[in-house]
């Protein structure tokens, strides 16, 4: 990937992240912080190459403390989330759950 | 295998897969509707991505690999899955700090490896690691902060002629990295531990009630220290999911603090957020108190109810006694609304987390826009453990430092009823003109009890 490749994947993706997010309603936003939270969770992969590359013993150290972070950023991120959207529920949906649960 | 499926192709047409679900799962997210399947999407990707991310070619280390991704993953899920809906603000914090360490846990790798080759990649390293820093060290204050684990908010005269020596020292030992000039360990050991202590030394003095913006930024910021080192590592994944969450995160920032009406700069920078500024005016008139059997005879007899809820009930844990209320509400035919201010809470939405974990159906919640002009129409306005988000200060008080933030017009409404545990001002500190006007009554005690005995008040009509 050459650096201008990068440039207009980095601009594109900018707009991407702020159109997704432009019309959302303030009910979301806690939701909705706790996904992006998630989704940046994507560092892992960047600490398992980091750490999979790593020589010396402070290298290997330094990336070891990488991996665990990541890796509670991702699946902490991914257990509130999904938590909390659990919750979200309209009058509609909530009555016929009720039903069936009758 | 054939020729053209090699390790390297299954691995960039999986970050591709893992960038497009990313992108989808955040669209749904963004929908009441479809938000539950959102996450799904978005952990589908980080799934295929974390899997195929053990085929990149040359990797060693696995036995520390493995371990680390459990210990930290299990400790995460363990501590996701117990935490209380209330604490979930912080617990944010904390795993959003995680991702920033991790940031920077892989440029201090490059950088101590003298892996970065050319100036560009140098420089994007040093960048990403000083945020990344920024947003460990400032999550895990704004956890403690929150988790009450600091209660204090220490602030100094020149603390931000400090932040600025701290920051510059950073920027220069980075500098001296990035261009190559002296990227001993030493050089670099040193502009990780002064990019940590900036973290601390801009988190600490800003107060609770800011911390919504401030965990808000800290999210953004560590998107894009994520997407950094993606140019670092050449990992396109990391860079459009990085890029997304910090350009989203940043919107999102912006949205909470102007719904507070400060700008980000003022967040950061003054000090505000929980001593209040001295000038709070006086205000005249007196505290009415009332009792909870004639609010649920003036409730039971009412048109139309909107209740406002505040970290009052969150604290008090009152969201399901305050449903049941309205419920009872509603079965005698009283219209039942519920008002959210946009950073009543710790954080924007939090309220709605909470009615949400109660059962409260979406469509009986409103925004402040939505429900504004309908407080005049309004029989009772029950306000619980809100405060700032009602004062009617913020809208004839040009002294008050809250002057000009939206507050919802909960004075408008015909009987005013405050659900308050004591005397207390606000977690601003702001005299609240609301309680005091004529209209208003104060019904005192904890909104876990008060709503009990609101509930035996209806129930005894």
């Amino acid at each position: 990937m050459t650096g201008i490749v990068a440039l207009y994947i980095f601009m594109l993706a900018a707009f991407t992240g702020y159109e997704v997010i432009a019309r959302v309603p303030v009910i979301l936003h806690t939701p909705l912080m706790s996904g992006s939270n998630f989704v940046h969770g994507i560092v892992l992969v960047g600490a398992m190459v980091a750490l999979g590359g790593a020589h010396t013993p402070l290298e290997k150290t330094i990336g070891c403390i990488g991996v665990l972070l990541a890796a509670g950023n991702a699946v902490g991120g991914y257990v509130v989330t999904e938590r909390m959207l659990e919750m979200f529920k309209s009058s509609g949906a909530r009555a016929a759950a009720a039903k069936r649960t009758h | 295998m054939p020729a053209w499926l090699s390790a390297d192709l299954a691995i960039q047409a999986s970050y591709f897969v893992t960038a497009a679900l990313f992108i989808i799962g955040l669209k749904r997210m963004s929908s009441p509707v479809s938000a539950r399947s959102g996450i799904l999407w978005a952990g589908a990707g980080m799934a295929v991505a974390t899997l195929v991310t053990f085929l990149y070619p040359g990797m060693s280390n696995y036995g520390l690999m493995l371990p680390a991704m459990f210990v930290g993953g299990g400790l995460a899920w363990w501590s996701g899955k117990r935490v209380a809906v209330t604490n979930m603000p912080q617990m944010i914090a904390l795993y959003n700090g995680m991702g920033g360490g991790a940031a920077a846990a892989i440029a201090a790798v490059e950088l101590y490896r003298g892996g970065t080759q050319g100036y560009t990649t140098s420089t994007l390293a040093v960048a990403g690691g000083i945020i990344g820093a920024v947003s460990f060290s400032g999550s895990a204050i704004a956890f403690g902060k929150l988790q009450g684990l600091i209660t204090r908010s220490i602030r100094f005269s020149g603390q931000q002629i400090l932040n600025l020596l701290v920051l510059a020292a950073a920027l220069v030992l980075g500098g001296l990295v990035a261009s190559h000039a002296n990227a001993s360990p030493a050089v670099v050991t040193g502009f990780f531990v002064l990019a940590l202590l900036l973290g601390l030394t801009m988190t600490l003095p800003i107060g609770g009630a800011d911390m919504p913006v401030v965990i808000s930024l800290y999210n953004a910021l560590t998107g894009l220290a994520v997407a950094f080192e993606g140019f670092v590592l050449n990992n396109a994944a990391m860079i459009i999911a990085g890029t997304v969450v910090g350009s989203a995160g940043t919107l999102l920032t912006q949205l909470m603090a102007k719904a507070m009406n400060r700008s980000l700069g003022n967040v950061l920078f003054s000090g505000f957020g929980d001593t209040g500024a001295a000038a709070t005016g006086e205000v005249t008139g007196s505290l009415k108190p009332i009792e909870a059997a004639d609010v649920g005879v003036m409730m039971a007899f009412a048109q139309k109810v909107i209740i406002v809820p505040g970290y009052g009930m969150a604290v008090a844990q009152a969201q399901h006694k305050i449903w049941e209320l309205a419920q009872l509400l509603i079965d005698r035919g009283v219209n039942v609304r519920f008002a959210i201010h946009p950073v009543a809470g710790r954080m924007p939405g939090h309220m709605n987390v909470l009615l949400a974990e109660a059962g409260v159906p979406y469509d009986l919640i409103s925004d402040l826009d939505e429900i504004n002009a309908e407080f005049e129409t309004a029989d009772v306005a029950l306000i619980i453990g809100a405060n700032d988000v009602v004062n009617p200060v913020a809208r004839t008080d040009k002294s008050s430092p809250i002057y000009g933030m939206p507050i919802l017009n909960a004075d408008k409404a015909k009987n005013v009823i405050v659900i308050k545990r004591g005397k207390g001002a606000g977690f601003s500190g702001i005299e609240n003109a609301l309680f005091y006007l004529d209209n208003t009554r104060m019904l005192y005690g904890d909104a876990q009890k008060a709503g009990a005995e609101l509930i035996q008040a209806i129930k005894a009509v």
